[in-house]
This record gives structure tokens, sequence and C-alpha cells, in this order.
């Protein structure tokens, strides 16, 4: 077995008992970006002597008997909208490109402190906006499973990347759903954390109420490994929680007898293909099986969240993306004068997508407009929270699709529309802001992975990664490798 | 037709907070271009903002002098606009729910007390400036940004349209302008900037209800320029109405030089801000507490002091005016009161002496040298009769320019009052040997030629002699 294959925990114990030096194990996994990412096209920059500097520095500690953290000397891949000091740092986006931030993000700063290897920075549906990474500016990334298929999005770098074997695990970001469907098209484990559990800080903004960075992994131990390393307070961003935090291992004992597991009915209607069902619902009776309580449950408002979402992300969009004006960094197109000079750096600057949800948001936040639309989705997003709390008050965890199907085949995802009720699963849990993990869990008939979602209330990870870690120990549908022969 | 203007102020504060009102930026005024900034207020992809708790304090500190209620639940929102000194292409701002609102400021003008409205207190951050490369605005080859100013902590406080004449206006200003001085929380100096206004006015005739159409004069930054617009926009606007028109709801600037204000934008382009509420900051839940303790931190404001000073001090209203105008002066007043007992004489000595100098030179009230307790002495020789009114007025010049105390100075110079009879008894037969022609006149019932002796004896005594000894020994000699 190749060493690229192992999880974190794995490759951590090789580390320690000196068998494998990180070198070698950055090095294995520069040689296989520079030979297979011809073909899935993850990564948008590779900093190999960052990672071998990285991993250098992790053997010395080993060399000289430190104890390392559990992430120490382990490659990993950020999605480029991560703020990396001296690094590009694009969003995928012509608005930033050969952007060199000044500063790390408070999370690249944690997986530094943790002594992580970085590989590079991963593509990504530009500014976050899209489910399928073909709304990237530089080039779509094609999914390990199927070459055909799109990654999801918008992390679909950060999915392909790990799922292809070019980094062991990385990190997304998930508004409505960018961390999960990607990791379900992909069959690997996606957390979107609670939100305010992970620091903003760095994260270049798409919607600020919405926006949460977690974890891209092959296992459920890898993303109890990664929340441990990332989670936590940071007095930099006013919305992050001031709690304390929790070991999030210290959750994975296998067991979920006698816990109760929803099942919200609103979440297998129209739309939801029947083998993406048929599987959720195995997960289910699976759960049952191992001494879980489950049930039928209701989220009455859970058909508002589509519309509400495409109003307040939008809306957020359209502010948070303003500053990219031409004046001070990133892309200035030339004009007569000052506004000539906003409009064509903006014209020229973003894609149809990221314009589309400008003017959508725009729109929105106009006087005449914001009662009618902002301001009624910012009550529909109350009455999806209070379902949410009602349903938490009966039950431990909330079992769903991750996403109504499996990967989408590239090149025929034209419809926004259509794409758009796409997260109609995902969408929820951020306007919530509860935890949610998705799982790997079986393939459909197009030997394509499907996702099982996990809700939790909020700050509720640790029971999440428990439903998943038992699920994970007492099958093997979770344990899936691309290796069909139509992607790797 | 005879109009009754009608006005309504907006007045921008920068507040005195050591760092930015969303980073750890200074705010010191006068750095290189671009040095007072960070990520955060250059509005870096992927920076956030944390408020700064002082600017929450000084707010409230500001709407509790001016008799506001302080909100339980309040947030910051999003104003959206694109400029190149904009950092984020919104500055984060309050809208619906700002942290004070409902207060008043009184005034006095004509011996009659009127409070004026304060509809409300918000907060928000500065935007940068910028320097245009060109003799003006639209002759410019380009523009330069300095992004120092770039979040630096403001309040906009919003009056009632309440104000009825330049003069109300004035004194409005000048009592929020101390009240603020007062509180601490700002410098509120118009010619430095810390304070800008913004004035609404419109006409309506006498006896009617309904307002008129209203302009918006907006950044003036002196107290003279507020009063020349308030001047020219009534005359503009009764042209207006007189001819049949009707005045334009509109944005105008005030043209210093040319003395006009001008228009800049109309209604029709009025701004859409698309104001929402700033995701990345949480709302605030004031604590009573706090606020109970904020209040009971602040000084005596302005006008309780103008009412203590004339109850109790028995100033008249004109000196009340003045002393508690600033809060450096009244402070000076009140240091000089400790040490010394007569309230009128030192309210003399404060609006003469020492304003005259300060004006004259054209110094800022806080850069005096002279120390309030070196008054309270240099008056307390002075009524003990060490020295003479004339050189009283002497030495304060010396203590002005200096910082001495009088004591020294008076030592010094040997400016001491000669009090002594011998010693004054020599001078005065001197001057009457000199002068038989005013002796005689003198016995002959001219008597105003005394006080020509009198002179004539201070001037040989190098102003030292004391003018009561003096008088007493020459009346003596002439009645003889």
């Amino acid at each position: 077995m190749t060493l690229s294959r192992l999880t974190i925990h794995e490759l951590h114990e090789k580390l320690t008992s000196k068998e494998i030096s990180a070198v070698e194990l950055a090095k294995e996994h520069l040689h296989r970006i520079e030979t297979i990412d011809t073909d899935v096209k993850a990564y948008l920059k590779v900093t190999a002597d960052v990672a071998l500097a990285q991993a250098e520095a992790v053997d010395k500690m080993i060399a000289n008997g430190e104890k390392i953290a559990p992430l120490a000397g382990i490659p990993m891949a950020l999605k480029d909208n991560m703020c990396t000091e001296g690094i590009e740092t694009t969003c995928a986006s012509k608005m930033l490109e050969n952007f060199k931030p000044q500063y790390d993000a408070a999370v690249v700063e944690k997986l530094h402190s943790n002594h992580g290897v970085m590989l590079g920075k991963v593509n990504m549906d530009e500014f976050a906006m899209g489910s399928t990474t073909e709304n990237s500016a530089y080039f779509a990334t094609k999914n390990p499973w199927n070459f055909d298929c799109v990654p999801g999005g918008s992390s679909g770098g950060s999915a392909a990347a790990v799922a292809a074997d070019l980094a062991v695990y990385s990190l997304g970001s998930d508004t409505g759903g960018s961390i999960r469907q990607p990791a379900a098209f992909c069959g690997l484990v996606g957390l979107k954390p609670t939100y305010g559990a992970v620091s903003r800080y760095g994260l270049i903004a798409f919607a600020s109420s919405l926006d949460q960075i977690g974890p891209l992994t092959k296992d459920v131990t890898d993303a109890a490994l990664v929340m441990n390393a990332i989670a936590g307070h940071d007095h930099r961003d006013s919305t992050s929680a001031n709690i304390a935090f929790p070991d999030y291992t210290a959750a994975l004992d296998g067991s979920v007898q006698g816990m109760r597991i929803g099942i919200p009915e609103e979440y297998f209607g129209e739309g939801i293909d029947p083998e993406v069902e048929a599987q959720v619902r195995a997960a289910a009776a699976k759960l049952e099986e191992l001494g879980a309580v489950v049930e039928v449950c209701s989220l009455p408002h859970t058909r508002y969240a589509m519309p509400a979402y495409y109003l307040i992300a939008p809306a957020e969009a359209s502010s948070n993306l303003g500053r990219y004006d031409g004046v001070r960094y990133g892309l200035r197109a030339n004009a007569k004068d000052v506004i000539g000079m906003f409009k064509e750096t903006r014209n020229q600057g973003f894609g149809d997508e990221v314009k589309r949800r400008i003017m959508l948001g725009t729109y929105g936040l106009s006087s005449g407009y914001y009662d009618a639309y902002y301001l009624k989705a910012l009550k529909v997003r109350n009455l999806i929270k209070q379902d949410f709390d009602a349903a938490f008050a009966k039950y431990d965890c909330l079992i769903t699709p991750t996403a109504p199907t499996t990967a989408l085949v590239k090149g025929q995802n034209q419809d926004p529309l259509a794409l758009y009720k796409g997260d109609i699963c995902t969408i929820p849990s951020n306007l919530a802001g509860i935890p949610a993990l998705s799982l790997p869990y079986g393939l459909d008939s197009k030997q394509m992975p499907v996702g099982v979602q996990l809700l939790g209330k909020a700050f509720g990870e640790p029971q999440l990664l428990k439903v998943a870690y038992a699920l994970e120990q007492n099958t093997d549908l979770t344990k899936l490798k691309p290796n069909q022969g139509k992607g790797l | 037709m005879d109009y009754e203007v009608v006005i309504g102020c907006e007045v921008h504060v920068e507040l005195k907070t050591k760092t930015k009102i969303f980073c750890n930026c200074p705010t010191d005024f006068g750095g290189a271009p671009n040095t007072h900034v960070c990520p955060v207020c250059l509005g870096l992809p992927g920076t956030l903002p944390v408020l700064n708790k002082k600017v929450l304090e000084y707010a409230i500190k500001a709407g509790l002098a001016t008799n506001c209620e302080i909100a339980e639940y309040s947030k910051f929102d999003r104003k959206n606009y694109f400029y190149p000194d904009l950092t984020k292409a919104y500055q984060i701002s309050q809208f619906d729910l700002p942290i004070c609102k409902n207060g008043y400021v009184e005034i006095n003008v004509g011996g009659k007390t009127k409070k004026i409205g304060l509809t409300r207190i918000h907060m928000e951050e500065d935007a940068g400036k910028l320097v245009h490369q060109g003799a003006t605005i639209t002759s410019a080859t380009g523009s330069l940004a300095d992004y120092n100013r770039a979040g630096v902590p403001l309040i906009e406080i919003v009056s009632e349209p309440d104000l009825r004449s330049a003069e109300e206006v004035l004194a409005f200003l000048t009592n929020l302008k101390a009240i603020i001085e007062y509180t601490g929380v700002s410098d509120a100096k118009m010619e430095q900037g810390s304070l800008r206004c913004d004035v609404n006015i419109s006409l309506r005739p006498f006896g009617q209800e309904e307002f008129g159409t209203r302009a918006e004069i907006k950044n003036l930054n002196s107290f003279r320029a507020v009063e020349r617009v308030i001047n020219y926009e009534i005359d503009r606007q009764t042209d207006i109405l007189e001819d049949g028109g009707q005045v334009v709801q509109e944005t105008r600037t005030w043209d210093e030089g040319k003395g006009v204000t001008l228009s800049l934008r109309s209604k029709e382009d009025s701004d859409e801000y698309r104001y929402f509420p700033d995701p990345d900051l949480t709302p605030l839940v004031i604590d009573r507490a706090w606020v109970e303790e904020l209040r009971s931190s602040l000084p005596e404001m302005p006008m309780a002091k103008r009412k203590r000073l004339i109850e109790e001090e028995g100033l008249p209203e004109y000196d009340a005016g003045v002393i508690t105008s600033s809060k450096v002066l009244a402070e000076f007043y009140d240091g000089v009161r400790a040490h010394y007992g007569d309230a009128k004489k030192t309210s003399n000595w404060i609006m003469g002496e020492l304003l005259a100098r300060v004006n004259a030179e054209g110094i800022e009230l806080e850069d005096i040298k002279v120390k309030p307790e070196h008054l309270a002495a240099l008056l307390t020789v002075l009524d003990k009769g060490e020295i003479n009114g004339k050189i009283a007025k002497e030495v304060f010049a010396e203590m002005f320019n200096t910082g001495k105390e009088p004591e020294s100075i008076i030592k010094e110079k040997g400016l001491v009052q000669i009090s002594d009879e011998g010693a004054i008894v020599a001078i005065v037969d001197e001057v009457l040997a000199n002068n038989p022609k005013s002796v005689e006149d003198y016995r002959a019932g001219k008597k105003q030629a005394m006080g020509f002796l009198v002179g004539q004896v201070m001037k040989a005594s190098k102003g030292q002699a004391n003018p009561g000894v003096v008088n007493k020994l020459l009346a003596e000699r002439l009645e003889q």
C-alpha cells in the first residue's frame, strides 16, 4: 500500500515509530501531484518548498525525541480562499490573480503551529459560489471517481485532492454545503462545524453569517483530529464562540446504544434520487441495528430554506465583494475615471455566477425590496432555527441525504436554479448555524459514492462524530476508494 | 412674506480613543500616509472587525451628557457605497438601532432657555483621505489615498429640526461642543476637524406647521462657516420662494472663497446605501449597571456649571457663559478660586487679561502656560497692596509668556510696591519742588492738578509707589 492512501492517524504512528520520515511522505505526495494532478486538476498552486521545509522541521523534532502533534508532518491542502502570507490566495478568481496576502488565516496559523505540511492551495468555485468547481476562473477540477463528473463544490479542489490521495486531508469552507456536498461526491468525510467553532479570520468572506471552515478527511477519526487543531476561540473574530472546546476524539467510542436519531421527512421529498434515499435509509437501519432509537420526524419550514438562503447569502456577498474595486490590490482595469475603473475592474474580474449573486444581493437589500426580501428571509431563518431547536429537544442527531444526487456530470450544469436546488439538504444547517457531517455510505448503480448527512445541535459535533464513527466501525460502506477505472 | 427658518444639525465628533474603532492601529493625527494602518482597517480580504470597547464607552458618555436614552440593545450596520477612500466599499455605522436616542441640549439665547432635541447619536468609522494631484478635483491628474484615518471612531449626533436662527445654531454648537469636551470623549475642535457639522435648512411661512423643503449643507468646519451658510441659505431660499419658485431637496456644499452654497446632488439620485446588519459584529446588549457607572463618572456639565457660577458665585450671566464655554477655562476658573476668594475679580482677569492674550497670540487654551494657583497668588498680592494694578498686569504678561510664578517675577524685576512713607516722602518733596506751577494751581483751587502730581510721583518711583500712600502724602503737603 502506498503511503499516500493512509489516514492522519495511521501516518502519525508511522512517523512517531520512525518507520517513515515526514520528508519522504511529503515527497510522495508532491510526486503524486506532479504525475496525477495533471488529470485531476485539484491544485491551483503547489507549495513544494514550503512543504519540504515544514517536513524537514518535523523530522528534526522526531529525531530530537520531541513529542509531535497528530497533524505534525501530515501533508494537507488548503482551499484557496484561506489567506496564506506571501502565497497566492485567489479565491479562484481573476480578481485576485497573483494576490499575496500579508498575513496567515487563523486556521493556517493553527495548522502551522501543529507543524502541518502545506502542499498547496486547491481549486474552488470562484469566491466559493457554486457546487461543481466549474465556476473557477482558472480550470474545472475532475472527480477522481469518474473524470466525466464534477467533484462538487465549492470546495471541489479540497475534495478531489484528498479523494485522489494528493493530500491526506484538506480544509474547505461551507456556506451552504460547500464542504459536505463535495465530500459526498468524492466519498469523503466532510464536517461543517457549528458557526463560531472555527475562526473565520483570514477566510475570504462569501456570506459572513454562514461561512465556516471545516475538514475533508478520509475517515471520522481524522475529522476529529483536524477539529482538535482548528476549533477554538479567536479574539479577532467577534462571532467566534468563547467556550471550552472538547477533545473531539473522546466521542469516538463506537457506540450508539440508546441514542435518539430523527429522520426528517422533508429531506426525502421531490428531487431526491431514489438510490441516494435507499442508502440513507440503509444507514438509518444500521444505526437502529446498533441500538439507536430511530424515528421519523418533521422540520416543517425546510422548504423555505432555499429561497431564504438565496436572499441572505447573496445580500452579504454583494457587500463583502464590494472591496474588489481595483483601488488597493488585485485586478485593476484601465478607464478614464474612477467610476469607470470600478465598473471595468469588476466587469473583467468577476465571473458570471459571482455577478449573478452580487446582482441578486444588491436588489434584495435595496430600499423598497429590503422588507419583502431580506427581512423576510431573516424571519424564515429564525423559523428554521426553531424547527431544529424543537427537533434537538427530542433527538441527539438527525440523518438525511447530503445531496439529492451523486456527483453531477461535467459540463451540463448551466441552469443556476437547478444547481441551487441541489443545496436543499445542506442549506438549512448553515442558516441555523448547527454542525453537519457528511459520511460516505456505499455507491449508487453508477459506482459513485453516496453521502449521508448527520445534523446536530449547536456545538454537538461530538455526537455527530460518535454516530459517524459507529457506522464506520460497523460497515465497510464508509471506506470507499476511487478505483473503478473511469477516474484514477 | 416673512419666513421662519427651520434648522437641524448633524454633528460628527471624532472620539479621542488611543486606537481605532475596529483594530489596534493608533488614531494619532498626522503620521506619514498609510503608516497607521493594518490588514483590518485596510479591509484586506479575510479580515474582520472587533469593536473597541472604549468607543462604546465614549458614545454612551456623550449620550448621557446630552440627556439621551441609552439603548439596551444596539447593533452595527453596513452602509454600502463605492468610493476610493472606503476600504471595504461599506462603512460600518448604525442604522435603525443607534446607541443613544431622544436627548437634548439646552441653549440660552436672548435670556431664554430652550431645549434642542437630539434624535440620536450613533457610532461609525471614519473613511480615509484622498489627496488629489492637481488644483481642483475636476482637473486632477490622479489621486493618492491615505488610509490613516480609515477606522478612526466617530459619533454622529443628529438634532431635531428645533433651531430657528443662526444665533440658536451657534449657541447649540457651542454648548454641544462644550458638553463633548467636558465629558473628555473628544477634543471637539472644529478647526482640526474633530467636530464637523452638516446643517439642514428650510423655510416656511410663519404660522405654517408643515416644514418646507430643505437643503442639506455638508461638512462645515468652522462656526463662522456655519453662520455664513445659514444666512446665505436664508437669502437664497427666500429669493426662490418670493419669486414663486420651489426649493429643491438636495445636498449642497459651501464654497468658502466665493461665500456661496453649490448643489452637490439632488434627491432624485439620492443615496441607496443598502443598509443591513453587519454579520461580522455581534449585537450589543448594554449592561445597565455599566451605564449607571458611566453616568456617575461624568463631570459637572457646562449648563449646570454656568448655573452654579451665577447662583453660587454671583457672576453675571455673561461671565458665566464665557467661562463655561470651554472645559479648560472652567477648570482654570475653579483652579484660581480654590486659592483665591473673589469670584468677580477672578472672572475679570480670566476674561480680560488671560483671554485677550490668548486671542492676541492665537494659541489654544490647552497651551496656556499660566497656572491657576499662580494667578490666585498674583491677585492676592495685588489685594494686599504689595503691587499695584499696573504692575500686576506687567507681572501677568511675564507669567503668560514664561509660566513663572508671580513672586519670583516681582522679586527679579524689583517690582514690589513701596508703601513705606519715609521712602515715598522724599520723592513727593522732590516732585513738589520741581513743579511749583502745579502746586500754585492746586492751592488756587484747581484740584485737578493733584492728578498730574500723583502721576509724576508714580513715574519717579517707576510705578512702585503705593498710589494710596502717594495721594495721602501729597494731600498732607498741599493742604499745609
